[in-house]
This record gives C-alpha cells, structure tokens and sequence, in this order.
C-alpha cells in the first residue's frame, strides 16, 4: 500500500514540476513535496506499522522518490534560469553595426616616414644617422667639398646666402664633410645624413625652396662603384618594390668622381616606356659616385689607401614616386585629408 | 646644347645609326639626352613657291592677290596679308591639304571674294620660335634665296626635316658645347674617327699687320689674341643652309660676317668677334683691365659701367668690347661695313664670368670662355671664319694676323694602373679593353706593362686626375657591365645616437596621442619669425631674399603651425591636432653660425573627443593639451623634474598659459592663443605648446630599477580643502608630498568646487592620499599621525581649511 502511494506521488509531483513555467511556482512545488509537512514525510511517518523485512524497503523507495522529484526540481529550476536570462538579454540587444568609440590616432608626415624607414635599412646595414646644421658656413657647404668659390658648378644650387660666409645648407653634404674631418683619417665611415636643404627655387609643382635629403657616405680601403651599385639596388628594392631594377648612368657632381645618376625601372609600365617615365621606362631618382680625392683629402683621409662612395637622396622625390604625390607642395601645406592618408603599416 | 643630327654627320659617319638610336647611346655613355626634335613631325604638304604675280586685292588695302608657281601645271591664286610678298620671290607655300603646326590644316577659302589656294607662309607660321627668325622677316613671310628650286619640299629646305638632339651638359663637358666636341664624343662611343674641316687658306700678299697692331697689358687674363682681317667685304644674307644650322641650334641669323662667326662658334667651340676696321678708331688694339668707372656702349646699346675687374678689348683709348661677353656698339658690324677685324682669342675663364654676372650678360660666347675653351682651336677657329668669309661675303684675307701668343700650351699626362681602375670600379676589365677606350678618346696611350701613361688633349680640359680617367673607363665600358656588390670591411655598428632614439619616442608618443605631424617652412616674415619665440633672441634674416614672406630664419615653430591651421580651418577641417619638430634659429653673438635647436611645437584645436551618436563631445581646452605634453615627459622620463608655472607671453591667452620647466629653467610653454591673435588669424580656439626638444634630451634620466609590487595593503585618506580663489593646486600638493613623508605614496585631486556654495574668493580642491608601507601593514595610529602632519602643513603653509 505505501509502496503504491509512493509512487503515486512521484508520479504527481513530477507532473507538477513539469508544468510549471515559473521558478516561484517550482517552489511551491518543491515545499509541497519535499517540506517537512509533505505527504512523503507523512507516508513515512506511517512507516512504524511495518514489518521489520518491509521498513528498509519503503524507506529506501522513498528516498528513490524524493530523489527523483529533487533532480527533476533541480533541472527544471535551471532551464527556467536560463530562460529568464535569455529573456533578459534579449531585450539588451544592440546594433554592432554602429562605430566605435574613436581612439585618437595621429601619423607620421609622409616625409618622415620615407627618412625612418631608410634610416632603418641602413642602420641594418651598418650605419649610423649623422646630423647636422640647416645653416652653414660656406667651407662645409662648399670648399670641403671640393667646389672652390669660382667653380662653375656653384651656379647648379642658387643658394640663399645670409653672409658671404653663411647659407642655408644646399645638400645635406656638409655633414659627410664634417663627419669625415671628426674621423681623422681613420676608416670605415658609414652614415646617411637625413636633414632639410634650401635653395633658391620658386615653388611650384616641382620645386620646392626647402626640401630633404638623405646622403649617405661610405669610407673604407677598397670601396668601389660596384659596391655602390650593389648598396642602392638594395635600397631601391627595400623602398620600391623586389621587382624594381635600378641603372647607372654617368654624370656630374664636384664631390665624386666618376658620377653616377641612378635610375630606377618604372613600375606603372614595368620598363616599356609610358608617359610618368617619358616613355624611357626608367626614373631618374638618385645621384652618387665614388668620393673625389680632393675630398678625401681635404678630411684628413689618405687617398691612396682609402676610397669611398656616396649618394644623395630626394626625400620629396622618393615620396613623391612611392606613393604617387603629383605636387610637391602638398609636402608643405599640411592639409590634414593629405597628412592622414599616410596611417598604416604597408607590406 | 642642340645638335643637329644632319650637321654632325659632317664631322662623323652615322651610317646605320638614327638620331633616336645615337641619342640613347649618348646618354648610356655619359652626356644627358634630354629629348630628340624633329621640327617637321606633324607637318606636311609646304612646297617652294615662285610668285609670278602680284597685285593688290581689288576688295582689300592690305591684301595681296598672288600667282604662285607652285611647281604643278598651272599656278595657283594665293590671298597674302604679309607685307613684304613681291613678285619675283621665292616663297614657302603650304598648299590646300597642308597641315601646319598645331595640327593647322589649310583649306581653300574665300577671301572678301577673291578664292586663295594655300598660303604663304611666314618662319612662325612653320614653328619657327620668333626669337629666331632673322629681323629681315620678323613681320612678314620669309624669302628663300633664288636658286631654290619651284615644287620642292619647303621644310626640306628649312632644314626641319632634321633632327636635333638636346644635350644637357652638366659644368665639367664643356668640351661638347662645340659640333667638334660632340663628334669626339660620339666617335668615341661608335669607335669611329672624326673628320675636321678642310681649310684652304688663300690669302693676299698684302698683311695683317700692315694694318693693325695687338697689345696685351693683361696677359693672364688673355694669353692668346689672334686678329685676322679681311679687306673689301660685301654685308648680305648668309647661305640658307648656314642659317638653317644657326636656327637649329637655337641662334638668328643676322648677316653672312655675323653669322659666320657664330657658326665657328658653334662648330669649334671658339667664340670669335667681328670689328668694323673702319670704326675701330685706331690701327691698335690694346686689351687691358678696364678703367674704374669706365664706360662703354654696348650691342645690346645699353651704356655699361666697367670696373678693373672687367677685361676690356680696346682701340688704345676707348674700349670697344667686353672682352669674352659682349662688343660695342660703335665698331659693330653693319650693312656699309666693308673692312673687317676677326678676333679669335683666349680669355681666362673667371674674368669673363666677373664681367658676365656683373653686367647680366650671358651669351653663349661667355658661357664658353667661362667654362675655358680649347686653347688649342683658337688658332684654327680664326683661320677658318677668315676662310668662310672671304667664300661667303666676298672680300681678301690678308696674310697672317696681327697677334699675342703667350700661351703655354701643356696637356696633362696621368699614369694609373689597371688595378686601379678595376678596384675602384669593381670590375675585371683587361689591358686590351682599357686600351682600346682610351684610344677611342682619341688620347694618347702609352703601356708599360700594367701601366698607362694618358697625355690627355687640351680639349678635355675635365681631365685632370686618376679619378677622371677612370670615368672615362667606366663609362664607355658600360655601368650596365658593372657587378652590384656590397661593401666588405670591419663591420660597424649600426644604430640611433640617444637623441635620436629620444626624438623618434617623442614623435611616437605624440603620435600615439593623436597629433599628425607637420613639416613647414623654415624661413618667414620678420613678423613672424620672432612671434611665440622661447628665447628673446635677435632673429637671421637672408641677404638676398626671393620674398619677404621667406625673408627671415624662424625663431618659433607655432607661427608656421597657426598657418597650418588657418588654412585647414579655411576648408572646414576643424578638429585639428598637429605637430612639428623642426630647428628653430637664434643669432649669436661672435658666433660664425646661429644657435640652432630642434623644438617640438604642437597646435590643437576644435573637439578632443567626439563620439556624436553617443552624445559625446569634448572641446579641446588647456588641459587637453597639457596631458599631450604630460604623456610625452613621463614617456620621456621626466614627469618628476617637468612643473609649471603661470606665465604672461605675447599672443597667448594671460590667464591660461604656463611657463614649462625642467628642473627649475624655462624650456617652453603652453597655453591658449590669444583670442585677439586668433580672430586676426582667422581660425577657432586653439591651444598650442612648443618645447625645447634639445634640453628634454639634454636631462638626466633614472634608469628603470624594479621596485617589489606591495604585499600589503594600502590605505586611502580623502580630504577636502577650501582655500582661496588663487591659490595653486600644485603649490598644495607641493606641499602635501613634502609633509606626508615616506609612507605618502600618492596624492591625486579628485574634485575642484568652485561654485556658488562656495564663500566669495574661496574654492574645494578635494585630494585622495593614498599610505603604504611596502615592509608591513600600516595601523590606524600610523596613518594618522602622517596624516594629521599633512593637515598642519596644508593650513599653516597654504591657509587651507578642510571642508565641513
Ligand atoms: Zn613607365
């Protein structure tokens, strides 16, 4: 008989758990069952009627029983947990699709970020970053680099004088000079010379009064111009593009000899000739050569035993190549739509 | 440099070589092409036509009604506007389907009725640029010479059917600025010879000096004069073709004497002059400094004030020309003249430049004297024009020529190594390869064993030294033959000096902070070059300015960085955030060059913050932009030596700027623009700041040195303090710091109150203490007594109450 009302309350009570849809009526369920004033706790009560053989059974089964309701409570409170969470966060929706809260963010100039990333190449290279005055004294800008005051090649850089003896640097050379004279005659020298440089140009879409420059200048016993051809096809790959090839032809500065102008293949027709490199298929974007003797000399270096290479670099120009820039001025006006396009890492 | 591609194969063969071709073989070996032009590209259907009538046009006084033999079977009817058309020329005719420059097609028309079938045409009407086109027909068409043959291609005749190439000769090639040099030039590259002019002198018995003497005063500037005269010319036209040459390489042609020098000119390189004998004035010339304050009138019949720095040419008395620059008006060349001087001369290179700059002259005379002729032409040149004169203008060159002839003559002679060349070059090139370069130059060779000793001919005068020869060598061997290789040696470290490293940290964090970096303009107005300055300092200003808007080395930054802003404001770009680190420039006394500092200057403007869709909006304010430069000094390491003081600068706001110092000396400040300075500007409130990146770099920085993290707690004291209106929240937490002791290890201002509940003059600056001990847990009884010390301070020392 008690076996029977046993689990006739099992079977009621799990019918109620199942249908209830609130935690507080789960409750009500669990007091009414399993509370001490429930009917299993009643029927046990009644327990001291039976045999001795019977009594472990029935407390046995009971404890089956109200281990079942218990489970059951125990899921069914859970589920309808999850279901009230659920209904919470549902009303908690956004639109992910709306912006971000803006971080500010600014950039390097265009600029700049041609000098770091060729500074950066040549200091894996071995080379130090030598700096030095936007205003100069005739000797450095000059005489040390073998151009005399009645060379002709003076009319190549108009230059804005301040005294007959002081300028606005016109090249970043004059640090190479000044470099070269605080080694005393002692090799290697390897720097590049980033910096700003004047001259007496209108400015237009061209021409810039100022403008930068990196040179670089490497001194040692047997420098040649295979070394420096080897150097800058480095450099054009690491700036332009694996692809890019790069030529030498000869020219003309007072500081080297012989001279190169160096050329780079064009990338927009890949080398077959287009109007951005006047159909030759190449782009003039750098000049350098071996160190003249004068020069050497005139810093204390020993000709016969030391020899060298140097360039000079257009900051403006390579900017101007590598990311397309057709004004030169742009570089100047800092307009903030041309200066926040230069924000992110390229490969 | 233009070199007529037609005339050059007068000097070498170019058989199996276009001008195209030959122009990207100049190039590869060292002399810029910088384009190839071919005059008559484009143009089509211009005949050589004999007027056989001309007559006025029965409806027009300016028209001329023309029959023109054009070569075909009956002649055609032409309306002509020009001028001089007559019957009997020898014209330019572009017939109907003719294509003219600037794709100009003629067409047959109707001219106020009369039917016109073609047109003559003038020099312009062909492309020719006026400055070129003789004076003769500078207004009206142009007038062939009367063998020219009815029916033939007119441009043909004109010479623009040739090419001509554009050499861009940097200062070291002056050899190429003559036919001759350029011929050298490509014989060298095709390894093919270069013919030089015949000259077949036929002269008279009777002799130069019989009728003029020379007299050099001045023989370092002039060591060589050479005067040839040529007696009973007749002034015309020079031949057609001399004066198509003339024009194609850029110079008009005047008459045959004029001419003809500048066609030697152009052939040799050697500039020469043509006196009138009849108006020299003497039988002498004497060439000599000129006289201080002398004068002379010149072609150009501008009256010139010498100096004796110039070199004058003169009749013993008067000067009669610059020397190397420009003749006088007196003793030109005209229509009469009959009796003719040729000078041909040496003159040193830096007197001739002297005279060019000081009297703005640059001709191609003295661009050539200036660059140094080839000493060893002057002669020939002389002979030469004296030849072609007597051909072309009539007339007798009398024997021999009266001169002054000092020059010494010495080529230069340079021995160098095959080792030499190839380890400079980085090649392997052999002895016969070398060599055969080297002969190609057409210098002299001689070989001992691995040696060369080059005797290098005058006309390089570019080649002076080992270094010059192995040019030569590299560049008609091939740079393209050149290996690309990378230095081998004792490596060196490469790296960023520590000022370096600091300012790339500076830019990063500024950077990081949202400011875009600008580059501006060095120089400025005076204005503006002092304005915001740092340091009162006298600014540099240029001795020859191109503007006074660029006229004066900056002192301060900020000025250009307002100039950046006013011109983004100008476009509805207002929320801006900038920075610059560039050298500003101070003048110093007994000092050769200025002082010159990099500084770090920044303009914000317009909102900070803004996420609008959120309703959120920050206007930049003072202290936006102190927490920009806060970030950069505790980057920097130096947040604990950086404090602030209020300041008053010119053109900043006087109750929101502040001196910035590091460790008690001024290196910038910050604040607000002043709002009158702002609306002259024309831009929105803005706060700017400018540092001296030099003395951030120069400071002392702690090396980072672990400190334990705590492991036990810390405990917070907040207190509230009124004090009056001006009394300085860093003054009291000065304060604070200094009476809280070891245990203080931190003290941050939570609120400021200074309303209405507030009484008048006064303001609540709450703080939050924060005590730790890193070796125990601190006690009520410790926290107290730090605290209490703290109190007394604040009110004994700041007159600070706490808040109720
Ligand atoms: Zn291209």
């Amino acid at each position: 008989m008690m076996q029977e009302r046993l689990l006739e309350l099992q079977e009621e009570a799990l019918q109620k758990v199942a249908a209830a849809s609130e935690l507080k009526e789960l409750n009500e369920v669990r007091v009414a069952y399993l509370g001490k004033k429930g009917p299993i706790t009643e029927v046990l009560r009644g327990m001291g009627k039976l045999s001795a053989e019977e009594r472990p059974k029935i407390g046995a089964l009971a404890n089956d029983v109200r281990e079942a309701i218990a489970t059951k409570i125990e899921e069914k409170q859970k589920a309808l947990e999850t279901a009230a969470v659920n209904a919470k966060l549902a009303t908690e929706t956004i639109d992910v699709t709306l912006p971000g809260r803006p971080v500010n963010k600014g950039n390097l100039h265009p600029l700049t970020r041609v000098v770091e990333e060729v500074e950066d190449l040549f200091i894996g290279m071995g080379y130090t970053v030598a700096e030095g005055p936007e205003v100069e004294s005739d000797y450095y800008n000059f005489e040390a680099l073998n151009l005399p005051k009645s060379h002709p090649a003076r009319d190549m850089q108009d230059s804005f004088y301040i005294t007959d003896e002081i300028l606005m640097r016109t090249h970043t050379s004059p640090v190479q000079a000044r470099t070269m004279e605080k080694h005393k005659g002692q090799g290697p020298v390897k720097i590049i010379c980033p910096g700003k440089v004047y001259r007496r140009d209108n400015d237009d879409a061209t021409h810039s009064h100022q403008f930068q420059q990196i040179e670089g200048l490497v001194i040692d016993e047997n420098i040649s111009m295979s070394d420096l051809k080897g150097t800058l096809d480095v450099f054009a790959k690491k700036v332009f593009g694996q692809d890019r090839e790069i030529r030498l032809r000869p020219s003309f500065f007072p500081f080297t000899e012989p001279s190169v102008e160096v050329d780079i293949s064009c990338k927009i027709c890949g080398g077959k000739g287009c109007s951005v490199c006047k159909q030759t298929g190449w782009i003039e974007v750098l000049g350098g050569g071996i160190v003249h003797p004068n020069v050497l000399e005139m810093a204390g270096f020993d000709s016969k035993k030391y020899s060298g290479f140097a360039f000079g670099i257009g900051v403006e120009r390579i900017a101007m190549l590598k990311y397309g820039v057709d004004d030169i001025r742009h570089f100047y006006t800092n307009d903030v739509r041309f200066l926040k396009q230069f924000n992110h890492h390229e490969a | 440099m233009f070199v007529s591609y037609k005339w050059l194969q007068d000097y070498v063969d170019l058989s199996g070589i276009n001008a195209t071709e030959l122009a990207d073989k100049i190039t590869k070996s060292g002399i810029e092409v910088e384009g190839v032009e071919k005059k008559s590209e484009g143009l089509k259907g211009v005949v050589i036509g004999h007027v056989i009538e001309r007559e006025q046009h029965p409806n027009a006084d300016k028209l001329n009604r023309c029959q023109v033999d054009i070569g075909a079977e009956n002649p055609v009817q032409i309306i002509c506007g020009a001028p001089n058309v007559d019957k009997g020329q020898k014209v330019a005719v572009a017939t109907v389907g003719a294509v003219l420059p600037g794709n100009f097609k003629i067409k047959k028309a109707k001219l106020r009725g009369e039917e016109s079938h073609g047109m003559i045409c003038s020099l312009q009407e062909l492309g020719f640029e006026s400055k070129l086109v003789s004076k003769d027909y500078a207004t009206g068409i142009f007038v062939f010479p009367n063998d020219v043959e009815v029916g033939k291609d007119a441009l043909e005749e004109l010479g623009l059917s040739d090419e001509v190439l554009e050499l861009g000769l940097t200062p070291n090639r002056s050899d190429a600025l003559s036919m001759l040099g350029v011929a050298y030039e490509v014989g060298a590259i095709l390894g093919r010879e270069v013919k030089w002019p015949v000259i077949e002198k036929e002269e008279a018995t009777e002799k130069a000096t019989d009728y003029i003497s020379v007299k050099v005063e001045a023989k370092e500037d002039n060591p060589l004069y050479i005067a040839k005269f040529i007696k009973d010319v007749k002034i015309g036209p020079s031949p057609l073709w001399m004066q198509t040459r003339l024009m194609s390489a850029g110079i008009r042609p005047h008459n045959n004497v004029v001419d003809i020098t500048n066609y030697i000119l152009l052939e040799y390189g050697q500039p020469l002059h043509a006196f009138d004998y009849d108006r020299f004035g003497s039988k002498e010339i004497v060439i000599r400094r000129a006289k201080d304050a002398e004068k002379i009138v010149t072609l150009d019949e501008a009256e010139r004030t010498l100096s004796p720095e110039h070199l004058v040419i003169t009749n013993g008395t008067e000067p009669v020309a610059i020397a190397g620059v420009m003749g006088g008006a007196d003793s030109e060349v005209k229509n009469d003249t009959t009796n003719i001087i040729i000078e041909s001369a040496y003159f040193a290179g830096t007197v001739v430049r002297k005279a060019s700059k000081d009297h703005g002259l640059r001709s191609e005379a003295s661009a050539r004297f200036e660059k140094g002729v080839d000493p060893a032409r002057v002669r020939e040149a002389g002979e030469r024009a004296a030849q072609l004169i007597a051909q072309y203008a009539g007339g007798t060159v009398l024997q021999g020529a009266a001169e002054v002839d000092e020059l010494i003559m010495e080529p230069a002679v340079i021995s160098i190594t095959l080792e030499k060349i190839n380890t400079l070059l980085g090649t392997s090139m052999t002895v016969a390869e070398v060599e055969s370069i080297f002969k190609r130059l057409q210098f002299g060779v001689e070989l001992d064993n691995e040696t060369f000793t080059i005797t290098v001919p005058t006309r390089r005068g570019d080649i002076t030294i080992e270094a010059d020869l192995v040019e030569e060598a590299a560049r008609l061997y091939g740079y393209d033959n050149i290996p690309a290789t990378l230095p081998i040696g004792s490596a060196t470290p490469g790296q960023l000096t520590d000022y370096q490293v600091k300012r790339r940290k500076a830019r990063r964090t500024l950077e990081g902070a949202g400011l875009y970096q600008a580059v501006t303009y060095s120089l400025t107005s005076e204005e503006k070059a002092s304005q915001f300055a740092l340091e009162t300092r006298e600014s540099i200003r240029l001795a020859m300015p191109m503007s006074e808007e660029r006229s004066q080395l900056r002192l301060s930054i900020v000025p250009q960085l307002l100039e950046v802003v006013k011109y983004n404001n100008a476009r509805q770009l207002d929320s801006l955030a900038l920075y610059e680190i560039g050298s500003v420039f101070f003048k110093q006394d007994g000092q050769e060059l200025p002082d010159e500092k990099e500084h770090i200057a920044g303009a914000i403007t317009g909102l900070w913050e803004a996420h609008l869709w959120q309703g959120e909006k920050k206007p930049v304010d003072f202290f936006v932009a102190k927490g920009v430069i806060e970030a950069l000094f505790d980057t920097l390491g130096l947040a604990d030596q950086i404090s602030y003081r209020q300041a008053e600068i010119n053109d900043m706001h006087p109750g929101r700027t502040a001196e910035v110092l590091l460790n008690g000396d001024v290196i910038g400040f910050i604040g607000q623009v002043h709002p009158t300075v702002q609306k002259d500007l024309d831009i929105k409130e803005t706060y700017i700041f400018e540092l001296s990146l030099k003395a951030l770099s120069e400071a002392e920085v702690a090396p980072i040195a672990y400190e334990t993290i705590p492991r036990y707690p810390s405990t917070t004291r907040d207190i509230a303090l009124v004090v009056d209106q001006a009394t300085k929240a860093g003054d009291i937490q000065d304060i604070i710091e200094e009476a809280g002791g070891k245990l203080l290890k931190e003290v941050s201002i939570f609120d400021l109150y200074e309303g209405e509940r507030m009484e008048e003059g006064k303001k609540s600056i709450a703080y939050s203490l924060k005590y730790f001990d890193p070796a125990r847990t601190l006690t009520d009884e410790d926290i107290t007594k730090a605290h209490e010390k703290v109190l007394e301070a604040v009110k004994e020392k700041a007159g600070a109450e706490l808040r109720g």
